[in-house]
């Protein structure tokens, strides 16, 4: 039947996600964009949420009775509303987690899952970006190539979140000309960390540049083993936690812009009173609404077992243009003080147009 | 829980109706655009039945209803009672007929917005008296005036007038309706009658206008004109003029006092029958745009061009592009009229919800039927084929029951917190 409400459970992980997106987000993640770093500290009391454990199920030692990504797209919305890097840092190790578990055999759900379900943040992340304008998930340049009992990885790689740190790298490949993933850990020969990026948004998060220089991993190391990937659904599901993202940082522009117009007088009355302004905000708040419920619709076709994928494509596509027009209002409403760095607006500006080049960046 | 799955029961009903829409409207469709003014008489009997089940099904609950009031009963909590799926199929059949056609949808019988009005303010009484003809004998229509030539956005500023003659006990009814949906059919052609916005104390204002029920065909009340228009051309669109038009004291509907001058509440209680047919409007659009959108692919389809989901962006050619936002578009506005439905069988308020998927739907079938016509240019450009009538077709959709516009204001004042003082 349908119904546009969380369950109670849901409801409540909202709550206290949106309260440590509220109270131990909001007020510092201006330093840390400033800063570009995020401290140990917060990222481990963001972990002790437990959202990462809580789409791993019970056998793996995670808490998943079921799991969900609609709870996933609901606990992605407040955090990216709190912050946008910090919320990608959090999520990175699911980047390497839920495909894992989606496509994984049972050797790698039993040796690595449970890493993720421990108490300490468990660094972890994927490459899958290419450092080209033609960059085409299904058509990589990096290649993998079967040689004996290994196959050998070529190719660079960018946007890898939390490279420097992470344990364990889930790097896509061509094998063939077909996408496949292969599990990659620290330390490996011919994986080489490059510079740290510097980008013009989630400038507090860590990304980097990542060669593969004839990098050789055990066979067994590709993921899903012989059956492989299917990275359709994979980029199903990192689309449907992407666009949730956005509607997190649209909403958090909006309702900023909200307020201020409110409280900006000129000519006498708040600039709120005019339409110009007004119906700026009106149509913020249709779009947000709008693609909140496409990303639902995506989500819970994903947990239906139903085919997701084009409905997950068209929220994308929907959310990446969607946050680009919301936040850039966002600086619009505040006039010359949204460009101006006191104030957040032109952070949530450059947070939002990243997201058409954020391709699997985040997955719930 | 997030759920988007129909119930079996309104899968089943709304593939029926889909059919009729196949069967009996688009083959009449380019008719009755050509020739105005003439009515799909072989449809309209087709659904008269149907109709007038429906309408004794809701005027036996509602029987039921008072019959359990006067025994003293008291009504369940609203949020407690299990919520009913009327809307929600309402919304479906509305939108698979305005597959079919928008205009021979508005040209089926029945209570429409006029029933409408009296379903959600009217005593049982009232209800006996005027909604007990959908459910016999020949077909008939009701519909709603409320715009007038001065002002249609500005309801509030309405000029006719409803005068109480206390010596007979009635009211008698001034003044000039225009833009009538179905006005001749339910003035003129058939038992119907009219639910007309006038004002009781011009003074007052909003705490002045009250709705009256006129029935058909009542000396005083005369259809004068029938407009000629861009699309939905088998809907009539009528003026109406009343001129010391008498009718009995019991046909207004709500109270007819004027409260302070002030207090808008009367207002507001007419004002609410939109919150519950704006995401009709909404789902009526959605059938153009859903029509207008299986064209187009199925048209591509036949050139040897398919729409590739799921490429990067560079990849894709402005062709795909310009599909996928008429697709995105299309499904922004139908979740968003699914959920301000869905809150109605809720019983849940749904102001903002509702006029955001009336602004969102309006906007979204001007632009996907304006694209279409674009994209396949040469070919559909022609009436040979529909997709320049859904393009005309659609335009309504973004005017009436409240302009785009409007509908904005709306929003823009819910989410400020403003009245109308503050936002203009
Ligand atoms: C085919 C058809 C059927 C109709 N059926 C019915 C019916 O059954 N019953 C009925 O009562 N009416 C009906 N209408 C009337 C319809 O609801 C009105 O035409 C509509 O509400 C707009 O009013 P208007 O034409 O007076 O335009 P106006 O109110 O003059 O508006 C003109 C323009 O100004 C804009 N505007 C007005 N006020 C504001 C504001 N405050 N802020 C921003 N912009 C504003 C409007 O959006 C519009 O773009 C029908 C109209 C048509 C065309």
């Amino acid at each position: 039947m349908i119904s546009f409400e969380p369950t109670e459970e849901q409801q409540m992980l909202i709550g206290a996600v949106r309260r440590f997106a509220d109270k131990e987000m909001r007020p510092v993640y201006r330093d840390f964009d400033e800063e570009g770093e995020i401290p140990q500290n917060l990222v481990q009391k963001g972990w002790e949420l437990g959202l990462t454990a809580a789409g791993i199920p019970e056998e793996y030692e995670g808490f998943a009775e079921e799991r969900s990504v609609v709870t996933g797209a609901l606990y992605a919305e407040e955090l990216a509303w709190g912050d946008l890097a910090i919320t990608m840092h959090l999520l990175a190790p699911g980047l390497a987690a839920y495909p894992i578990l989606l496509c994984g055999t049972t050797e790698q759900k039993e040796s690595y899952l449970p890493q993720f379900c421990e108490d300490e943040f468990k660094s972890a992340t994927a490459a899958l970006i290419e450092p080209t304008i033609r960059f085409d998930p299904a058509a990589l340049k990096t290649t993998a190539t079967l040689d004996g009992d290994e196959y050998v990885l070529n190719g660079n790689k960018a946007y890898v979140l939390l490279a420097e740190t992470a344990d364990l790298i889930l790097v896509y490949a061509a094998e063939d000309g077909a996408t496949q993933g292969f599990l990659v850990e620290r330390g490996t020969e011919g994986l080489e960390v490059g510079d740290r990026e510097k980008h013009m948004g989630i400038k507090a998060l860590a990304t980097y540049e990542l060669a593969l220089n004839d990098c050789r991993i055990p066979r067994a190391s590709r993921l899903g083993g012989e059956a492989g990937c299917d990275l359709g659904q994979l980029m199903t599901l990192s689309r449907i936690a992407t666009s949730a993202l956005a509607v997190g940082v649209a909403r958090a522009s909006y309702e900023y812009a909200l307020a201020y117009a409110k409280e900006r007088e000129a000519f006498g009355e708040p600039i709120a009173s005019r339409q110009a302004i007004a119906f700026m905000l009106a149509d913020m708040a249709v779009d947000i609404d709008a693609t909140r419920l496409m990303v639902w619709e995506a989500a819970w076709r994903m947990d239906q077992g139903k085919d997701a994928a084009k409905e997950a494509y068209l929220a994308k596509m929907f959310a990446d243009e969607m946050v680009l027009r919301v936040t850039d209002g966002g600086v619009q409403v505040l006039g010359g003080y949204g460009y101006i760095r006191e104030f957040p607006v032109e952070l949530w500006l450059r947070n939002g147009r990243g997201f058409a080049t954020f391709d699997g960046l985040a997955m719930v | 829980m997030i759920d988007f799955e129909l119930p079996d029961q309104i899968k089943q009903q709304y593939a029926m109706f889909r059919q009729v829409a196949q069967a009996s409207m688009r083959p009449i469709s380019r008719d009755l655009d050509e020739n105005e003014h003439e009515k799909p008489w072989d449809f309209i009997n087709q659904m008269w039945p149907v109709v007038q089940m429906q309408e004794a099904y809701e005027l036996k609950r509602a029987e039921r209803k008072a019959a359990a009031l006067a025994a003293g009963e008291k009504p369940a909590k609203p949020r407690k009672r299990r919520p009913s799926t009327v809307t929600l199929l309402m919304a479906h059949m509305i939108e698979a007929m305005s597959w079919g056609d928008a205009g021979i949808y508005l040209c089926i019988p029945g209570g429409q917005l006029g029933g409408e009005a009296i379903k959600a303010v009217g005593t049982i009484e009232q209800k006996r008296r005027f909604l007990k003809r959908f459910t016999e004998g020949e077909p008939k229509w009701a519909a709603m005036a409320i715009t007038e030539p001065c002002c249609g956005s500005d309801t509030a500023n309405i000029q006719a007038t409803a005068r109480l003659d206390e010596e007979t006990n009635e009211w008698v009814l001034n003044g000039e309706k225009i833009f009538v949906t179905s006005g001749l059919m339910a003035a003129q052609e058939s038992d119907g009658f009219v639910v007309v916005w006038a004002s009781v104390d011009r003074s007052a204002r909003r705490a002045g206008i009250k709705s009256f029920v006129v029935e058909a065909g009542t000396p005083g009340m005369k259809v004068t004109k029938t407009e000629e228009k861009l699309g939905i051309r088998a809907s009539d669109t009528v003026s109406i003029v009343f001129e010391e038009c008498r009718i009995p004291y019991d046909n207004v509907l709500g109270s007819p006092e004027v409260k302070k001058k002030d207090t808008t509440k009367g207002f507001k209680g007419v004002m609410k029958t939109f919150d519950a047919s704006r995401p009709l409007v909404a789902a009526s659009a959605m059938g153009i745009a859903r029509a207008t959108i299986e064209f187009v692919k199925e048209t591509l389809e036949k050139d040897g061009i398919e729409i590739r989901y799921g490429l990067p962006r560079h990849r894709l050619t402005g062709l795909e592009r310009d599909v996928m936002e008429m697709e995105a578009q299309y499904k922004a506005a139908w979740l968003l009229t699914l959920r301000a439905v869905s809150m109605l069988d809720e019983r849940r308020p749904n102001a903002i919800e509702s006029s955001m998927c009336k602004a969102k739907a309006g906007k979204a079938v001007t632009l996907i039927t304006q694209k279409a016509v674009e994209i396949l240019g040469p070919l559909v450009y022609s009436r040979k084929f529909l997709v320049e009538k859904w393009m005309r077709d659609a335009k309504i959709n973004d005017l009436f029951e409240g302009t785009g516009q409007i509908n904005t204001l709306i929003v823009a004042r819910r989410i400020l917190g403003y009245g109308r003082r503050e936002l203009k």
